[in-house]
């Protein structure tokens, strides 16, 4: 194991220096893509033996590089989270092999190249991380290398904004994760995360407490918790599209990763309130989610809202499972924690092959709003049969992952029974509702984003000359669909190798790490028993019976195209299709209350008469209330104390002279006492 | 080996039952409305005439529509062979609960809705609109209501809530278990394309749900997609009347209780299909935009079935 981790080490550093170094041109290209893909292959193969095996690995780097202070140690959930990253960035790598090329000429391939092996080097390193030290170095490395990929278009002045926005949320984690890490390690960060355990058990539960509440906040900055979403999406529909996949398929996951450590493993669990809030913050995240996604029309900010949506489904596991752990009850609290972490590896898949797919549908007809595109699946077949997998994974229909962990979410919510306390019980239900009902229109989101991008007749010039996506970005978004249909038909190997993950972890008791039978998935006392294996066999082979059963019984096998009847119209033209403000019309209405659309109908009258009309305006906007109602009044308040402290900034050196005077005093004082 | 042929042929009784209770239901229809009625078998009669006709695809349409039929038939038949119609518990029990029962319609209207946008027709946008805003508002009372029969029951597993019903009958008159049946009632007048939601024989393209979604079909693919909704009427009727009502549903495999049973479940979906006919005769089709009402209605109801079902286990 530590050979592959020194060979993913270098491959990244390689590849990084390599993209400096050889500039631009396909060789800059290849080289930086070659780094990352070796790196990532590694790591998978890497955390791969470390699940297999249970083995664990530590190593302080002391010994590899001249550096003090920094541990690593790859147990069960490090390599679970090395899986992902693995998986994605080969995949990412891949693909930006072939879709850097769009920029070649206009933007830095140097940087993109180098700081896309930084951000995967970094993200390594985090999950391999063992004491606060290393683990706060690469998580600032992460955010500064995200930053800098985000700004790659950096002539948009969307995209300044969108990086100031990235910049400032993840700083106010950071200084959150700073704080936390110091009171768990008692003002030394370089305490190992297993003395970290030790002194956990040790805090008072006022200061658990609080650093619960500043791991929630922290990491769910990074992880896109509503409220503390409204980056994500504006910094993921910027970022080159390779970059935008791995930030949403691997970066937020990091969050997760953050919150199951210290609050899993380090922590150990707490009171059923910590459970409750995660399983609150998750349900609201999650419909909230999917509800901004539905009026979206910009292509990749319908799939950035739907990571946060994402995000709640996984906490709306994690939270059920902490919730269960408060209670004693072992086996639920082990389902609930089994299908968050499920989750988060399918999210990464079908989430990064989804914007992998809306990269090459940007590269084809340089836009990402909806409107302007249509009939695509005859022009980039590939790119539309992926993008329809990862449609159908993302809505959870069977037989794709997303079906199968969201099945397992919710058999743990279905156990919410068993919780001896009738108020803390009834969470479970709404959130069964509230999981329902994100799900139904997670499924209506996406018929309209495949449906209008890619079907029926192109809406614009660009749409009608888009081309396939070239070699290397097909190859990169195949490798993913086939992840999907793979993650999806094994969740029988995948559910123990994540039941021995969080068992390793030491923190339940010994407790069941099955939940499966056979090829079925099955909950705990025989709730519920499924096999999705058995479903995805048996729907297709329905499938092409059918035809083989109508063939055998003579059925009319003729077939002839002719225009669409329309009820009897003569042509169709792209003008009479529905369009993608219309198909999501029906739900806007109905969640009026909640989106408080604005409307501007401007009517032109002729001069002569109004019964005549020459021209009708109608504008209709959503402004998600987050920014208005929230952080505009924080940023008020940030201004005014600026403004304040400014008064003291007078420009005179006795001034300073004397506030420094005051300082040391003052200093010298405290010091004393 | 006589469980798997006993799944064949619960699949292939509600492949022949389906079209003639959709007959039914428009021949009681029609007699209420002073009509003569064509038939019940008349659905039967339609089937053969478009298998034997040709099919007419849009040029603009894609592989997708060519799928679509195929697609969504398959995961009906399915859905058919992991509800317990009238035995219970089969081989295919542990295949599929009742979440991916659920799941598995999901899938047929998600592709039905990717249908109907494909030739780019505005009826069918508008169908596959409408349709999905109702299958996404129905979704959680549909989850609310399993958890209600499943907290009861103590699994989602189909063959163990009759199993369970059936050892417990006490349980039907349950306030959890007849709110329960309310809330899916309503649920299966708005997915199934019923009245007071959706009226399955109107002409008028703009009042349709359903039917634009499907505008473009013809010949066997059109014969699919009816087959197959007719079979989500059956799945729905047979699902309401075997959870709540699982006598006549036989756990032992002779021919005389499968008789009693095929019997048994006829007679239930008879009087489903009554109470449904009546219904839409009765009732006029609501606004598209007082549907979520509606479904919000059986949603309270679903919600107030797993209190219930809560507070006096």
């Amino acid at each position: 194991m530590l050979t592959l981790l020194t060979v993913m080490i270098t491959a990244y550093v390689a590849g990084a220096l390599g993209a400096l170094l050889f500039g631009g041109g396909a060789a800059g290209r290849g080289v930086a893509a070659l780094g990352a893909a070796v790196g990532s292959g590694t790591g998978l193969a890497l955390g791969l033996t470390a699940v297999a095996s249970g083995e664990v690995l530590v190593q302080a780097p002391a010994r590899l590089l001249p550096l003090t202070g920094l541990m690593l140690r790859i147990d069960g959930l490090s390599a679970f989270f090395l899986i992902i990253i693995g998986s994605i960035g080969a995949a990412v790598a891949l693909y930006g092999f072939g879709y850097a090329a769009s920029y070649e000429g206009r933007y830095s391939l140097r940087s993109l190249g180098a700081m896309l092996n930084t951000l995967l080097l970094s993200l390594s390193v985090q999950v391999a991380a063992d004491n606060a030290l290393t683990f706060l170095i690469a998580w600032e490395g992460m955010s500064l290398s995200a930053y800098w990929l985000v700004l790659t278009e950096h002539d948009a002045a969307e995209t300044v904004r969108a990086g100031v926005w990235y910049i400032a949320m993840t700083h106010a984690g950071f200084a959150a994760l700073t704080a936390m890490f110091l009171l768990l390690a008692d003002g030394d960060l370089t305490t190992s995360f297993d003395g970290m355990r030790a002194n956990g058990a040790t805090l008072s539960s006022s200061l658990r407490n609080m650093v619960f509440v500043l791991a929630l906040f922290g990491f769910g900055t990074k992880a896109g918790i509503v409220p503390l979403h409204v980056w994500l999406p504006m910094a993921h529909p910027v970022a080159p599209s390779h970059v935008s996949a791995l930030m949403s398929g691997v970066v937020i996951k990091m969050g997760i990763y953050g919150l199951s450590r210290v609050v899993l493993d380090l922590l150990g669990g707490g009171p059923t309130w910590w459970g409750g809030l995660v399983l609150g913050a998750g349900a609201v995240s999650a419909l909230l989610g999917v509800l901004y996604a539905l009026m979206e029309h910009d292509l990749k900010k319908l799939l950035a809202y739907h990571s946060v949506e994402n995000i709640g489904i996984i906490l709306i596991g994690v939270g059920a499972g902490m919730v269960f752990q408060s209670y004693g009850l072992a086996s639920l609290a082990m389902l609930g924690y089994i299908g968050g972490l499920y989750h988060t590896i399918n999210h990464a898949v079908f989430k990064a092959l989804l914007f992998l797919g809306a990269g090459s549908v940007l590269h084809a007809t340089r836009t990402r709003n909806m409107e302007k595109m249509g009939g695509l699946i005859k022009r980039m077949p590939a790119t539309a049969f992926c993008f329809l997998i990862g449609s159908a994974a993302i809505s959870g229909l069977p037989p794709l992952n997303g079906f199968a962990s969201e099945w397992i979410v919710f058999q743990s919510l279905l156990g919410g029974f068993n919780i001896p306390k009738p108020e803390a019980a009834v969470m479970m239900p709404i959130a069964v509702g509230m999981l329902a009902l994100t799900s139904g229109l997670a499924a209506a989101c996406f018929v309209k984003a495949f449906g209008i991008t890619f079907l029926a007749l192109p809406r614009s010039r660009e749409a009608e000359n888009a081309r396939e996506a070239p070699l290397s970005m097909r190859a990169g978004m195949g490798l993913l669909a086939l992840a999907c249909i793979g993650l999806g038909l094994a969740p029988f190997i995948v559910v123990p190798a994540l039941g021995r993950v969080i068992a390793g972890l030491g923190r339940l008791p010994d407790v069941q790490t099955q939940f499966t039978s056979g090829l079925s998935l099955a909950s705990p006392n025989g709730f519920g028993r499924m096999s999705p294996t058995l479903i995805a066999v048996g729907v297709p082979l329905l499938a092409i019976l059918t035809p083989l059963v109508m063939l055998a019984l003579g059925v009319n096998w003729k077939w002839r195209t002719g225009e669409s009847w329309g009820c009897g119209r003569l042509g169709q033209t792209a003008r009479m299709e529905y369009t993608a403000t219309a198909f999501a019309e029906p739900l806007r209405r109905v969640f009026a209350e909640l989106y408080r659309p604005t409307k501007e109908l401007t009517i032109d009258f002729h001069p002569e008469s109004k019964y005549f009309v020459q021209s009708i305006e109608y504008r209709s906007e959503i402004t998600p209330w987050f920014e208005k109602y929230l952080y505009a009044p924080c940023l008020w308040l940030v201004r005014l104390l600026a403004a304040v402290v400014r008064r003291l900034q007078s420009g005179s050196l006795n001034a300073y002279l004397v506030y420094v005077t005051l300082a040391l005093v003052i200093l010298l004082l405290t010091a004393r006492m | 080996m006589t469980g798997y042929l006993l799944e064949i042929g619960q699949a292939l009784l509600a492949l022949l039952l389906a079209p003639g209770l959709t007959g039914f239901i428009r021949w009681i229809k029609a007699r209420l409305q002073g009509r003569r009625g064509a038939p019940p078998w008349q659905p039967y009669y339609d089937l053969r005439k478009l298998f034997g006709k040709e099919v007419i695809v849009s040029k603009h349409a894609s592989w997708i529509f060519h799928f679509v039929p195929y697609g969504v038939f398959a995961a009906t038949v399915a859905v058919t062979m992991l509800i317990p119609l009238i035995a219970a518990p089969l081989p295919f029990d542990a295949v599929g609960d009742l979440l991916a029962v659920v799941y598995l319609m999901l899938l047929a209207t998600f592709f039905q809705a990717l249908g109907g946008l494909d030739t780019g027709t505005a009826f069918g946008g508008m169908g596959a609109s409408r349709e999905m805003t109702i299958a996404a508002i129905a979704e959680p009372t549909i989850a609310l209501a399993i958890f209600g029969l499943a907290v009861g029951a103590g699994s989602t597993n189909l063959g163990r809530i009759v199993a369970g019903t059936l050892a417990n009958p006490g349980a039907v008159i349950n306030p959890g278990h007849l709110l329960g049946f309310a809330a899916l009632f309503i649920v299966m007048l708005a997915e199934t394309g019923r009245m007071p939601v959706d009226n399955p024989s109107t002409h008028l393209e703009l009042t349709m749900i359903h039917e634009a979604m499907i505008l473009e079909y013809s010949g066997r693919y059109l014969a699919l997609i009816e087959w197959a909704a007719a079979l989500k009427l059956m799945i729905f009727f047979s699902l309401l009347s075997n959870l709540f009502l699982p006598w006549g549903v036989v756990t032992t495999l002779t021919p005389g209780a499968l008789g009693v049973a095929v019997i048994a479940l006829i007679l239930k979906v008879t009087v489903l299909a009554l109470a449904v006919s009546v219904l839409e005769t009765r009732l006029a089709k609501l606004r598209l935009f007082r549907v979520p009402e509606l479904l919000g209605v059986s949603f309270v109801l679903a919600l107030l079935s797993v209190t219930s079902s809560y507070l006096l286990r």
